[in-house]
C-alpha cells in the first residue's frame, strides 16, 4: 500500500515523464494551485508550457478544528498544467490514476460537467470533476480565459485531491488516519496545524488589523501596477512581486471572510478590488512576455 | 442509387443535459433528401440515414440574358460571360436566355463540404475553445469523427481531426481504434462496450435498478442514461443508525450529490440501501460498491455533524445574520427581505403563526445544512423549527414555503404556509420588477416566472381572498396576467378563448375567475350556448354603431310586440337566477337557455326603428342583455363557427 508521499511521488515521476517540469510549492498563501504564478500567468501568452507541483492550499471558512475527517483548512492539491493541452490530454490523466495502482476495468470513472470560474480572477474554464466510485479525485478544466484575458492556447489544468486519493488507496475514512510516510501517520503531520489555524482563522485572528493589512497590500499592488507604462527595461519591471501582493489580498479577504467581518454590500466591492488588481496585473505580464522578457 | 450514411462526432464527455437537444438539431440535417435518425452517448453524437443519393442528378439551369433590342454585342457578351457560344440563346419573349447544363455532383463531395459546417453550428448552452484562440468552438473537444456514405469516407476535417471510418469503445471495456462499416457500428460498438441507443440504456437502468428495489426517479434516470455508455446498477448498503437524520437529508444527499436511487424501506422510510449507476459492466471484487458506501458513509457524518452544530443556535436567533446572506446585490440582504415578507404577511391579514413563520423561514440560509445542501432550503427550516419546538403551523409554512416549486408541485398544505409562500414571491417580484429585473425572452435570471406562476397557483388552489390588482400594478401586473392566462390555458386545459372571455369581463380573484371558467366550459357545450354568443356580437356592434349608453326607463308592458316582451321577461329571468342562486353554473345555463327569444327577436323585430322612442326602448332591452349578460364572461370573445381566428 503507497503512503501519502508515494503517490505524490509517482504522480510527479509521471508527469515528469511527459514533459512537466517539477515545480515546488508556490511559497504565498493561496486558496488554489490555480491561483500560483506558474498556473496564473504562465497561462497567458502564446508560449508552450508544461509544470506540475503540489500546492498547499488554504481555505480559512473550510477548517474543522481536526474534527471532520474530510475537510481541511489546508488540503495539499497535485496541480498539472499542459499548455497546450495536447489531444490524448484525457487518456494520459486516466493513465496517471494506473500509475498510482487504480486498476480502472475494477473501478468506475465518470467525467460529470463542472465548469470551473474565479471572479476574483477574472478566470474561467469548460471541465468536469472526476468521479471514481462516486468520489470526486480531481477538477479537469480546459481554461478560457485567465486575468479577463482570452487565451491563446488552451491549457489543459488536472487539479488532483490528494488527502482524498490518498485515504481512497489506503481505504481509511478519515483523512487524519492515513499514513503519511512508512510508520507516520498525517495526524501527526498536520494536525495541530488543523486545530491551531482554524483557532485562528474563527477565533483569533483580529479583524482590525485584518483590514489595514489588506489595504497595505492593496496599496502597495496598486503602486507596483502603475509605473508599468513609462519603465524603460521593460523585463526589468517586477510584475511577480505586484502578483504576489494580489495573492496577499485574497487570503486577507479568505481570512477576513472565515471570521464573518465581510458584509452583503462589502464583499462585492472587494471581489472587484481583488479581481482589478488580479487583471492589471495579468495585462501587464502578457505584456512584458511579448516585449520579450526573461521568462 | 441510394446508400447507408453514418455520421458519429466523437467527443470528451458531453454534459448529460444538453445532449437531447444537440440530437434534436442534428435530426435536421440535410442529407439530400434522406431523414436522418439520431443517437447519443455522452462520447459521441450519432447521425444514421438510409436512402441517401449517391449522385444528384443532372438538372438544367435557365439563366436569363440581355433584352433582345440590346442587339448582338450585348448577347455575346452574356454567352461569353456564362461560357456559352452565342448560338446557344434562345429567345424567350424580349429577352435572351441561355439554358445551361447542370451536372449532379456525388453525395460524397456535397456532404464533405456541408457537413462541417452542419456539425460547428449546432447550438449550445456553453461552448469552449480547445486549441487556440479562435479556433473553432464545441461543447467539449472533439477527438475523432466517423463520416460514411456506403463503404467509402466522407472526407473532411475539424479541428486537424480527419474523418474517417474509425471508432472508439468504451473508455474501459472497448478498444480504442474500431474500423467500422455503415452496417455493423452499431454491433462493433457493442462488443466494445457501448450500448448506442438511448432507450436501451434508460430501459436496462430502470429495470436493474428496479430489480434492486430502487425508488425511480424519471429526472435522475434521464441523467444517468446520458452519462454512461455501459450502465449497470449496483446495490450498497449503509449503518441503519442514519436513518435517523430527516429522510430528506438522505434523500438529497443520495439523489442530489451522488446520483444515486434512494430504497424504500417499511413503513413509508428509507431503507439503509442505496442504488448506484456504474458506467461500466461490473463489480466483480466489490470494489466500486464499496468506494461508493465509503463516500455516502463521509457525506452521512458531514450531514450528522451539520445538524448538530446547528441546532448549537436556533433559527430565531439567526434572523440578524441574514445581514450576511445577500438576496440580490441591489436588493440588498435577506434580513431586509424578511422583514418586508412578514409585513406583507400581516397586511396581507396573516395570522401570529404566519408572521412568525415569515420571521424564521429564510434562517436556513446561514445554517450549516443549506450552505451544503442548498435544494433543502425552506425544508431544513422546517425541519428545524420542529426539533426546536416551534409550533406545527409555523414549522411546517417554514416546510413548505418554497412550494409549489413547479407546475405539478402542491401549493403549502396549510393556511400559513400559503400566506408565506405568497408574500415571499411577491415579494420577490415587486422588488426586482422595482429596480428593472423583469425577464425578457430567455432570460429569466431570477426565476420570476416561476414565481409568478407560484403565485397564481396559490391564488386559485388555495382559494384565496385578494384581488390581484390589489396585489399587483403596473408592468407587474401585465407579466402577472400572462402568468394567469398561461395558467388557465396550458395547466388547467381551458380553451383561449374562454380564458379571454371570463378575463374580459373582470379580474377580481383568481378562485372566482377559475369558478366562472369552470361553469363557462361546462355551458359551452350545450346547444344553445354557441349560437347566443354569436348573437351576442351582433348585439354589440348594434349598440357601438347606435352609440347608446343607456338610460332609458323600460318596462314589459312598453314594447310592442311580444318577440320584445318575450326578450324582456327572458332577460328578467335570467337577473332573479343570478340574484336568487348566484351559482355560474346556474345563471350561464339560463343565459344561454334564453337564445330562441334572442333569435326570435332578430327575426322579427327591428331595432333601429323610425320611431325614436321605440328605437331607444329596443336599444335599452339590448343594453340590459349586454350588461347583464357579461358579468361572467364577455361572450363576444367567444370563437363561434361563424369567426375566423385572428
Amino acid at each position: 500500500m503507497d503512503t501519502f508521499q508515494d503517490t505524490v511521488f509517482k504522480l510527479k515521476r509521471y508527469w515528469a515523464d511527459r514533459g512537466a517540469i517539477i515545480q515546488e510549492p508556490y511559497d504565498v498563501e493561496v486558496g488554489a494551485g490555480t491561483m500560483c504564478p506558474e498556473t496564473f500567468l504562465r497561462v497567458l501568452g502564446p508560449k508552450p508550457y508544461r509544470v506540475a507541483y503540489v500546492q498547499p492550499s488554504r481555505r480559512p471558512a473550510d477548517g474543522r478544528y481536526g474534527e471532520n475527517p474530510n475537510r481541511l483548512y489546508k488540503h495539499q492539491q497535485l496541480q498539472v498544467i499542459l499548455k497546450p493541452s495536447p489531444n490524448d490530454v484525457l487518456d494520459q490523466y486516466l493513465g496517471s490514476l494506473k500509475a498510482i495502482g487504480i486498476d480502472l476495468s475494477k473501478h468506475d470513472i465518470k467525467f460529470e460537467e463542472d465548469n470551473w470560474e474565479a471572479p476574483t480572477l477574472g478566470a474561467w474554464g469548460i471541465g468536469w470533476q472526476v468521479m471514481l466510485d462516486g468520489l470526486e479525485i480531481t477538477q479537469f478544466t480546459y481554461f478560457q480565459q485567465c486575468g479577463g484575458i482570452d487565451l491563446d492556447l488552451v491549457p489543459a489544468e488536472i487539479t488532483y485531491g490528494l488527502e482524498r486519493i490518498s485515504a481512497f488507496l489506503q481505504g481509511v475514512d478519515s483523512v487524519y488516519d492515513m499514513e503519511w510516510a512508512p510508520g507516520v501517520r498525517y495526524s501527526e503531520v498536520r494536525l495541530a496545524d488543523e486545530l491551531q489555524f482554524s483557532v485562528y482563522n474563527f477565533e483569533a485572528a483580529n479583524v482590525d488589523r485584518l483590514w489595514r493589512l489588506l489595504s497595505e497590500h492593496e496599496a502597495e499592488c496598486k503602486e507596483l501596477l502603475t509605473g508599468y507604462d513609462k519603465y524603460p527595461d521593460k523585463h526589468r519591471y517586477p510584475v511577480l512581486a505586484a502578483y504576489e501582493q494580489v495573492l496577499k489580498c485574497s487570503h486577507l479577504f479568505n481570512l477576513l471572510d472565515a471570521r464573518g467581518a465581510i458584509s452583503v454590500t462589502e464583499r462585492v466591492g472587494i471581489i472587484k478590488r481583488v479581481r482589478d488588481l488580479a487583471v492589471g496585473t495579468a495585462k501587464i505580464w502578457a505584456a512584458q512576455q511579448s516585449e520579450g522578457a526573461l521568462a | 442509387m441510394s446508400l447507408d450514411f453514418l455520421l458519429e462526432i466523437g467527443t470528451e464527455e458531453i454534459p448529460h443535459w444538453m445532449i437531447p437537444g444537440a440530437l434534436a438539431q442534428l435530426a435536421k440535417v440535410d442529407l439530400l433528401g434522406a431523414s436522418p435518425t439520431v443517437d447519443a452517448t455522452p462520447r459521441r453524437l450519432v447521425v444514421r440515414a438510409e436512402g441517401v443519393p449517391e449522385r444528384t442528378p443532372d438538372s438544367e439551369q435557365i439563366v436569363k440574358g440581355p433584352p433582345i433590342s440590346a442587339g448582338d454585342k450585348a448577347a455575346e457578351g452574356f454567352a461569353r460571360k456564362q461560357g456559352a457560344d452565342a448560338s446557344a440563346l434562345r429567345k424567350a419573349g424580349n429577352y435572351y436566355e441561355l439554358v445551361k447544363k447542370v451536372s449532379g455532383r456525388d453525395g460524397r463531395d456535397i456532404l464533405a463540404e456541408s457537413l462541417p459546417a452542419a456539425i460547428v453550428a449546432i447550438q449550445w448552452p456553453k461552448t469552449m475553445h480547445w486549441t487556440e484562440r479562435g479556433g473553432p468552438r464545441f461543447i467539449r473537444p472533439i477527438r475523432w469523427l466517423v463520416a460514411l456514405l456506403g463503404d467509402q469516407v466522407i472526407p473532411f476535417e475539424i479541428a486537424g481531426v480527419k474523418s474517417g471510418n474509425v471508432t472508439r469503445g468504451h473508455r474501459q471495456l472497448g478498444a480504442s481504434t474500431i474500423p467500422v462499416t455503415t452496417g455493423n457500428y452499431e454491433s462493433e460498438l457493442r462488443r466494445n462496450g457501448v450500448i448506442l441507443a438511448a432507450h436501451e440504456r434508460r430501459h436496462k437502468i430502470e429495470k436493474e435498478a428496479a430489480a434492486l428495489g430502487a425508488k425511480l426517479d424519471g429526472d435522475l434516470v434521464e441523467t444517468l442514461t446520458y452519462i454512461t455508455e455501459f450502465p449497470t446498477a449496483i446495490k450498497g448498503d449503509f449503518d441503519p443508525t442514519y436513518l435517523e437524520l430527516p429522510a430528506e437529508v438522505l434523500t438529497t444527499v443520495m439523489r442530489h450529490h451522488q446520483k444515486y436511487f434512494s430504497v424504500e424501506g417499511m413503513p413509508d422510510g428509507l431503507a439503509p440501501n442505496f442504488v448506484a449507476v456504474m458506467n461500466t459492466s461490473g463489480d466483480p471484487e466489490g470494489l466500486v460498491k464499496h468506494g461508493n458506501e465509503r463516500v455516502l458513509k463521509a457525506r452521512f457524518n458531514d450531514a450528522r455533524f451539520f445538524w448538530n452544530v446547528d441546532q448549537q443556535k436556533k433559527l430565531a436567533n439567526r434572523v440578524g445574520d441574514l445581514t450576511h446572506v445577500t438576496f440580490q446585490a441591489k436588493l440588498g440582504s435577506y434580513k431586509e427581505k424578511t422583514e418586508r415578507v412578514v409585513a406583507l404577511v400581516e397586511e396581507l391579514g396573516g395570522n401570529g403563526h404566519a408572521q412568525r413563520a415569515a420571521l424564521l423561514c429564510k434562517c436556513d440560509l446561514t445554517t450549516e445544512m443549506v450552505k451544503e445542501f442548498t435544494d433543502l432550503q425552506g425544508v431544513v427550516g422546517g425541519l428545524y423549527a420542529h426539533a426546536q419546538g416551534e409550533p406545527e403551523p409555523v414549522w411546517r409554512a417554514i416546510y413548505e414555503h418554497y412550494q409549489p416549486l413547479s407546475m405539478e408541485d402542491s401549493i403549502p398544505s396549510t393556511p400559513e404556509g400559503q400566506i408565506v409562500a405568497l408574500a415571499d414571491k411577491l415579494d420577490t417580484l415587486r422588488s426586482c420588477f422595482s429596480v428593472g429585473m423583469i425577464p425578457s425572452g430567455s432570460k429569466d435570471p431570477f426565476a420570476l416566472r416561476r414565481a409568478a406562476q407560484g403565485v397564481v397557483k396559490i391564488l386559485v388552489e388555495a382559494k384565496l381572498d385578494y384581488q390581484l390588482d390589489q396585489l399587483v400594478q403596473g408592468d407587474l401586473r401585465e407579466f402577472m396576467m400572462d402568468r394567469v392566462k398561461y395558467y388557465f390555458r396550458e395547466v388547467r386545459g381551458f380553451k383561449y378563448d374562454e380564458v379571454n372571455a371570463v378575463l374580459a369581463s373582470g379580474c377580481w380573484t383568481l378562485a372566482d375567475v377559475e369558478a366562472r371558467l369552470t361553469a363557462l366550459a361546462e355551458v359551452r357545450p350545450t346547444e344553445n350556448f354557441e349560437p347566443l354568443a354569436a348573437s351576442f356580437k351582433r348585439i354589440r356592434n348594434i349598440l357601438r354603431q347606435s352609440g347608446y349608453t343607456g338610460g332609458e326607463r323600460v318596462l314589459e308592458a312598453d314594447f310592442e310586440q311580444e318577440a320584445e316582451r318575450e326578450l324582456y321577461r327572458e332577460l328578467e329571468r335570467v337577473v332573479k337566477v343570478a340574484t336568487d342562486s348566484g351559482e355560474y353554473r346556474a345563471i350561464l345555463t339560463a343565459t344561454a337557455s334564453t337564445r330562441p327569444s334572442v333569435d326570435r327577436f332578430f327575426d322579427k323585430v327591428m331595432v333601429m326603428d323610425e320611431d325614436l322612442i321605440v328605437r331607444a326602448r329596443r336599444l335599452e332591452l339590448l343594453y340590459r342583455i349586454n350588461m347583464h349578460f357579461s358579468t361572467i364572461a364577455d361572450f363576444s370573445e367567444i370563437v363561434t363557427s361563424g369567426d375566423t381566428k385572428s
